[in-house]
């Protein structure tokens, strides 16, 4: 039963502050760093008279910032003149386009059929365990990010992975844990 | 005197170590004072054998592998370069039995040129395709394709040539030529092989096509998923430019045709080819209802031929020696030949391009040496993620698209994975309708919601919860799926279910999960 002031406009009042400030979070419109800002609006200037221009604008922007932030997402709707909503369902549409920043290292874990006939969803437990985290999560220490992909053309040398766009076959757990060590080393 | 090493650098052989064994080779040579000239080609395709490295001898190009850094010292010390003994010492390349029974067309150059030279690639037979094309009339390229049998790999395995009939008499000023590369299906390479390879046969083909149906401008749309693809690409593109093969006068044509790489982003459905166009015009990856076709309003609203990297890369071919010899090759309605790749639990993996008509069980046990699990191969799943799975007791059939659509199959792009006796094919039913809820473009509704209520469904099966009629829903989604879907994703999720349920019932009885 509903108590007789919800339906006399009792609770107006209360309706409103619950409502308001959801409507003004969503009207704020998300800021960059001056430095992420210029390197949009660059690429963006750089690539807009190109025909259908926005995939490579996103490519563009995650190259070089790693991820695409909702702030650039606002910069190319205005630089393409495009909605927001345009360019955050191609954004959103797409796996490989990354909407929060990622570790040092992405690892991405085939997760396709070739790679499953020797053994990778195994593996894929070993990753996680290995890491601490889940697919599509990052590392307490900010290391690594693990992704899944389906298929990397390696299916010969099943299963396989990619780090930081370096190709890795036949992967045992014991070799798996050779390659985040050898990507770190890289580092130094 | 200078030796010539070959090490591939092909991305499957740089996964196995071949970039430090080109360095450590480099390393050895130059500290012994011995001249060596070092060509990074693609991989010859026997992936047992990689690192497979190869030295140019006055007998020809003997071959050793699969090579560690730890064999070069040892190597050396046998006097490889001169093609000495050794333990990994393989003989002549072309003598290696792998090899030698192959049919290689369009993988003729693939493992034996450098990928990022003109000189070489011209050298080796290349461009001998389109000075034939630039002479000829534009009916008369449209027809030697025609002619060739030539069928596209993808699901439907459509004539080439009447696609580009459809473009060239099209009136528009405007047409495009789009390559799919975006090689999605698991268990396939053949493009990326290609593409690193030889990428001036994909780069040949896509401009006789352009000057084949009248048109100026190509993409080649490229899965984010291949950076070692991307690069050899490029800098084919930019050596074929600088050397006058595309441009503003092909060949001393007259005739302009520019090309450029576009990358995906991680959508298999952009595989398909109205939802790779829309990609290409920068936009969510949602198929497009047909009619009317790509070859009639493709790209920007224009004339597009859309087609696969192996269709284009063997345009070539066809042209220098004409569509008689290439239809001399294959049976039935399949001519020519195919790349096949094998993968999976398998043995000895890569390409095998043989004529159309060699068997499922050849490439199996004759090439692929049976599985590497050392275990009995139980099933293997033919074209991608989309194909059936084969049981054993159907390995006789030929490779042809007609052959294998009677046992329910389909041959697609070629690639063949291989499962042993341990393979829980629930399981990999299940997974078929996961991958198709992930990839899914939204569009339609048998695909977008029967996939993720087909993954529910094999889980209620396995859960013990009224598993007979859950079994009728499942085949009674499948065939929702297969009848409604828009395009190929929900239509053929269908095939690797059903032939699941077919060939591996016993596999979906109840049991705990874990």
């Amino acid at each position: 039963m509903q108590p007789a002031s919800y339906t006399s406009g009792g609770y107006l009042a209360l309706a409103w502050c619950l409502v308001v400030p959801t409507r003004c979070a969503l009207n704020v419109t998300p800021t960059l760093p001056p430095a992420h800002a210029d390197a949009v609006c660059r690429i963006v200037a750089d690539l807009k008279g190109r025909p259908g221009p926005l995939l490579e604008v996103l490519h563009g922007i995650q190259a070089a910032l790693g991820y695409v932030p909702e702030g650039a997402v606002v910069l190319v709707a205005q630089g393409l003149n495009m909605s927001r909503a345009e360019v955050h369902g191609v954004v959103t549409f797409y796996h490989y386009f990354r909407r929060t920043p990622p570790g040092k290292h992405v690892v991405s874990l085939c997760r396709a059929e070739s790679c499953q006939a020797v053994g990778a969803q195994e593996l894929a437990e070993h990753a996680k365990r290995r890491l601490g985290v889940d697919f599509h999560e990052t590392t307490d220490d900010g290391e690594f990010s693990l992704e899944p992909i389906y298929c990397l053309g390696n299916c010969a040398c099943s299963p396989a992975a990619m780090v930081d766009g370096r190709l890795y076959g036949r992967l045992t757990p014991e070799r798996f844990d050779a390659m985040l060590v050898q990507e770190q080393g890289r580092d130094k | 005197m200078t030796v010539t090493v070959y090490v591939p650098c092909d991305a499957s052989a740089l996964s196995l170590g071949a970039d430090d064994v080109a360095d450590a080779i480099a390393k050895e040579a130059s500290g012994r004072g011995i001249s060596l000239h070092l060509v990074r080609n693609g991989s010859r395709g026997a992936f047992a054998l990689e690192p497979l490295v190869e030295v140019v001898t006055p007998r020809g190009r003997i071959a050793y592998g699969p090579v560690k850094v730890a064999d070069v010292p040892g190597l050396f010390a046998a006097d490889f370069l001169n093609g000495g003994q050794h333990s990994l010492a393989l003989g002549l390349t072309d003598q290696i039995p792998w090899f030698a029974s192959q049919q290689r067309l369009t993988f003729v150059r693939v493992g034996i040129v450098d990928p990022a030279s003109v000189a070489d690639y011209v050298a080796n037979g290349g461009y001998q395709g389109l000075r034939r094309a630039v002479a000829m009339t534009q009916q008369e390229i449209v027809q030697a394709v025609l002619d060739s049998g030539l069928r596209g790999p993808g699901g439907a395995a459509f004539p080439t040539g009447i696609k580009w009939k459809t473009v060239l008499d099209q009136p528009a000023a405007c047409k495009y030529v789009t390559c799919n590369a975006d090689e999605g299906d698991s268990g396939t390479f053949s493009d990326r092989m290609l593409m690193e390879g030889d990428p001036l046969a994909l780069i040949e083909g896509m401009t006789i096509a352009g000057i084949a149906v009248g048109a100026t401008q190509g993409y080649i749309y490229l899965r984010a998923e291949y950076p070692h693809a991307h690069r050899a690409l490029n800098t084919a593109l930019a050596a074929a430019y600088q050397a006058g093969y595309l441009g503003s006068d092909v060949m001393g044509s007259g005739k302009r045709f520019d090309l450029e790489v576009r990358l995906g982003a991680g959508a298999y459905i952009c595989g398909e080819e109205t939802s790779m166009l829309e990609s290409l015009e920068g936009k969510r990856g949602e198929i497009r209802v047909r009619p009317p076709l790509p070859a009639i309003k493709g790209l920007f609203g224009q004339p597009t031929i859309v087609n696969n990297v192996m269709t284009l890369a063997t345009v070539p071919v066809i042209l220098q020696q004409g569509a008689e010899f290439y239809k001399n090759y294959g049976m039935g309605k399949s001519r020519g030949t195919l790349p096949l790749q094998l993968a999976g639990n398998i043995k000895r993996g890569g390409l095998v391009e043989r004529a159309f008509g060699v068997t499922l069980r050849e490439l199996l046990y004759d090439y692929g040496g049976g599985t590497a699990s050392g275990r009995p191969i139980r099933a293997v799943q033919v074209g991608g993620p989309l194909g059936a799975y084969i049981p054993a007791s159907q390995f006789d059939v030929a490779i042809d698209y007609e052959a294998l659509a009677g046992i329910g199959a389909l041959l697609g792009h070629g690639g063949i994975v291989v499962f042993d006796d341990t393979v829980d094919m629930a399981r990999m039913a299940r997974y078929a309708l996961e991958f198709c809820a992930v990839e899914s473009c939204g569009k339609c509704t048998p695909c977008r919601i029967g996939s993720t209520r087909g993954v529910e469904v094999i889980d209620r099966i396995l859960g013990g919860v009224a598993s007979e009629r859950n079994l009728q829903q499942l085949e009674e989604l499948c065939e929702v799926m297969l009848q409604g879907s828009l395009c190929g994703l929900g239509g053929m999720t269908p095939f690797p279910v059903t032939s699941a349920l077919k060939h591996f019932r016993e596999d979906f009885r109840a049991r705990t999960r874990h």
